[in-house]
């Protein structure tokens, strides 16, 4: 199942269904990767609010996105972490250390938009 | 679904497959939401193992009962290469994959009970066990 990426003004929004393979969410990976230059955004938000679980495959993953986008000039952030995956995230000592994380998509927006008006303040 | 399931695992579909139905079982003994979450992380990362590391292999679930006790048992069994030092596997961050060496130990800390055993060029059989509280 390929992940639709949305255009949304200067950001992009993958919405992650209940249950995707690590192809899928590889190619989503990429897919974002390469959107971020052919749209010139500025942040990607990655919502998993209905993700049934994150493991270490999908913690990495999703890891592997934010440093990539980074490294082409856009911002991730992860909206949507349930409590209950946060729980399971914690017993297995998954972090997404150095990666914003959101409520929801409202929020996550939000925070992009702080991020990138703070680079263009901070001139970089 | 009978309260127990057996699912081939060979590929990273197969690893989905596996979450679902043990998902469906946890909460079908009466787990609950948390509990469910731990036990379908536990069965990604073991399957995933199988996957990466022996290529094929199988995954059961089942109900066990203990006196009063209800819980569920997952056993993950391959055939591939085994595991060479268990103990080195088990460590937290050791991985021979570039992953972040989370599966194994991460799936013992999610689950009550945990017993790995490996032979080289035999298989590994992970048992592990979680009960209703």
């Amino acid at each position: 199942m390929v992940v639709p990426i949305l255009k949304q003004g200067p950001y992009l929004i993958a919405t992650i269904p209940t249950a995707l393979t690590d192809a899928d969410l590889q190619g989503l990976r990429d897919g974002l990767v390469s959107q971020v230059g052919r749209c010139r955004s500025r942040g990607v938000v990655v919502d998993i609010t209905a993700l049934d679980v994150m493991d270490s495959f999908a913690v990495r993953t999703l890891r592997d996105v934010a440093h990539m986008t980074r490294l082409r000039g856009a911002e991730t952030v992860i909206v949507g972490i349930q409590p209950e995956v946060a729980f399971a995230m914690v017993q297995l000592g998954l972090t997404l250390e150095g990666i914003g994380t959101s409520l929801d998509l409202e929020e996550g927006l939000t925070f992009l938009e702080q991020q990138t008006k703070r680079k263009v303040k901070d001139g970089k | 679904m009978a309260n127990e399931a057996q699912i081939p695992i060979g590929s990273d579909f197969d690893i989905v497959a596996a979450r679902r139905q043990g998902r469906e079982l946890a909460l079908k003994l009466g787990f609950h939401g948390g509990d469910v979450t731990l036990i379908a992380a536990a069965i990604s990362e073991m399957a995933r193992n199988i996957v990466d590391h022996a290529k094929k292999g199988e995954m059961t679930f089942e109900r066990i009962q203990n006196g009063t006790k209800n819980g569920i048992q997952i056993i993950a069994r391959d055939d591939g290469p085994g595991i060479p030092d268990v103990n080195q596997a088990m460590q937290y961050g050791y991985s021979t994959r570039r992953g972040l060496g989370v599966g194994l130990p991460g799936a013992k800390w999610l689950m009550d009970e945990f017993d790995i055993v490996s032979k080289v060029g035999k298989g590994t059989t992970v048992t592990m066990k979680k009960w209703l509280t």
